[in-house]
């Protein structure tokens, strides 16, 4: 299905605290335009494999490659240098700042004397945010003000802005409502067309076949599988989540 | 775009629940008050140009250090040891004056004020103590430092140079006080509102973690804004020993309420994420106002002190309105 070289190449990765196994034999590749979904039970290690793909931890054995070339990344900040965006539950936008200082938040545009570049990251934030179809009132909008949709609306669009790579969903729509789920839903949709990879953490089975192209499940910190969506089923796939057939 | 979501069927009144009344308490409390003295005390002096002129020039000090304040409040951190900052810098900067002459007068002055700030801020930022707690603590510290630093003595500070820079002079007809206020409110609001640290400043405050998974480095911003404060508490303390000409261990003792009044009046939030310089500036006018025209009232010291605690209550109980909600 995909000729291009895979933008995320995890191999063999293995995490321990101590003597505790968090995720061992890891291996993943995820291609540019491809929506990968991860599932497992609470404490499969999801969490843990987000963390070491964002740049957070770093793996206890075990390699990263992006674009060909191996990294190490031991921050969040190296992460976004090497095109990995993530866009986290709990959303990490500042909530009495404007949309367009959230989508540009500690990257803020400033012009030849070092004053902020209001204009182009205004213009900007509303060229992205009619692009992905995000339904704020304006860019100046001020985050508490808008709905939950609203906010992961916007986290995703700074994501889309910044990623080059890859964007990582962490349970993009846990806290949202019905009508606001399927909008998010819709622009993560449209995130294949920019060829960058997703990686999306989530419970909802039904959110997970509606968008992935393939699933990979984990359970208890161990890879059980990857299926490719359009060829397993939900009773499948909760199987291996459990390990009860 | 496509219109805003729900409440569009009444446009009207998404309009007004959207314009922030908190932002302009500060400005219709500025004309309330300054409508009312000048009606009551219109025989008594309140709207000559030299009271008003006064009324800056007194300010001068507090406008600086809310200058300060608006930056540490908006990263979500205090500062209570501006009050006894003063007193140090100005000491110091009185004893080194008269011994090595104006220059190291001044730099002990500001030199002072940043140390005392480093010393809050490591501890705020890399020991990730409270700053409530830290400068709590300081406060008290450096009220004793200034009170041992003379023995409780005031010392003259007699450069002509040094009092008209910082006190008594004029530049183009405009008293020296008025234009370190003037400058320092336009720098302040500068680099608050145009800059990328001014915005990483309001990240901070507003959600921590936020400002660090985006790579806002938080703990030297926290460091920065401390700092800053202390250093513009050193400027006001070279301000108040150019004035009266004197430093003692006294000064700026009762300045931390008032700053903290006119800051929060003017707009920016206790627990961070927002913040205005200009509205500190007028919160600081308003304060001053009030002092001066509650004197030309002739109430009793203590009168006075029971009605700005009243009005200052009631102001930052509009000012913080808006949060509940």
């Amino acid at each position: 299905m995909n000729t291009q070289a895979p933008v995320l190449q995890l191999k063999d990765i293995r995490k321990n605290f101590d003597a505790v196994v968090a995720i061992e034999n890891f291996s993943l590749d995820i291609y540019p335009g491809e929506i990968v979904a991860l599932v497992g039970d609470n404490g499969a290690g999801k969490s843990t494999l987000i963390k070491i793909v964002s740049g957070v931890y770093g793996p206890s054995s075990g390699t990263i490659t992006i674009e060909g070339e191996t990294v190490a990344m031991s921050s969040a900040t190296m992460a976004r240098s090497h095109g990995i965006e993530v866009v986290y539950q709990d959303l990490a936008l500042a909530d009495q700042q404007t949309v367009y200082m959230n989508m540009f938040l500690g990257r803020e545009l400033t012009n030849g004397i070092g004053l902020l570049d209001r204009k182009t990251m205004i213009s900007e934030t509303e060229k992205l945010v009619k692009e992905l179809d995000v339904r704020i009132p304006s860019a100046h909008a001020t985050i508490r003000d808008l709905s939950g949709g609203q906010r992961q609306g916007v986290a995703i669009a700074r994501a889309t802005r910044w990623a080059k790579k890859l964007i990582l969903l962490d349970e993009p729509t846990a806290a949202l409502g019905v009508a606001e789920t399927a909008k998010v839903e819709e622009i993560v949709q449209s995130l294949k067309s920019r060829n960058i990879g997703v990686l999306i953490i989530s419970h909802s089975l039904d959110q997970v076949f509606k968008l992935s192209d393939r699933i990979c499940v984990l359970r208890r910190g161990k890879q059980i599988g990857i299926r490719r969506t359009s060829e397993t089923n939900k009773n499948e796939i909760v199987s291996m989540i459990t390990g009860v057939n | 775009m496509s219109s805003a979501p729900s409440n569009a069927a009444n446009p009207a009144m998404s309009m007004i629940s959207r314009i922030n009344i908190q932002q302009y308490v500060v400005y219709v409390g500025f004309l309330a008050i300054f409508l009312f003295f000048a009606v009551v005390l219109k025989d008594s002096g309140f709207l000559t140009v030299r009271n008003l002129s006064n009324i800056v020039l007194q300010t001068a000090p507090i406008t600086i250090m809310a200058i300060g304040m608006v930056f540490v409040l908006s990263a979500g951190e205090i500062d209570l040891s501006i009050g006894s900052t003063v007193a140090v810098a100005a000491l110091s900067a009185a004893v080194t004056m008269n011994a090595y002459g104006m220059i190291a007068g001044i730099a002990a002055g500001i030199g002072a004020g940043v140390a005392i700030g480093l010393v809050n801020g490591l501890l705020v930022a890399y020991v990730r103590l409270p700053s409530f707690l830290v400068t709590l603590a300081t406060l008290g510290l450096f009220a004793g430092v200034a009170r041992s630093l003379t023995n409780l003595r005031s010392i003259p500070v007699t450069d002509s140079t040094f009092t008209g820079f910082f006190g008594s002079g004029s530049l183009l007809g405009i008293p020296s006080l008025i234009w370190w206020t003037v400058i320092a409110i336009i720098a302040g609001h500068l680099i608050f509102r145009e800059t990328k640290f001014g915005a990483h400043v309001l990240a901070t405050g507003d959600n921590a973690r936020a400002a660090s998974v985006s790579g806002i480095p938080v703990p030297r911003i926290r460091l920065a804004v401390l700092v800053i404060s202390g250093a513009l508490a050193g400027l006001a303390g070279l301000l108040y020993a150019g004035r009266l000409q004197a430093a003692k261990y006294t000064l700026g003792e009762t300045d931390l309420m008032t700053v903290i009044a006119a800051v929060i009046v003017g707009g920016t939030l206790l627990n961070g994420g927002k913040g205005s310089i200009i509205g500190a500036l007028v919160g600081s006018l308003m304060m001053g106002m009030l002092n001066n025209g509650l004197i030309l009232m002739g109430l009793s010291v203590s009168d006075q002190m029971i009605v700005r605690g009243l009005i200052i209550l009631a102001a930052v109980a509009v000012s913080l309105r808006e949060k509940l909600r």
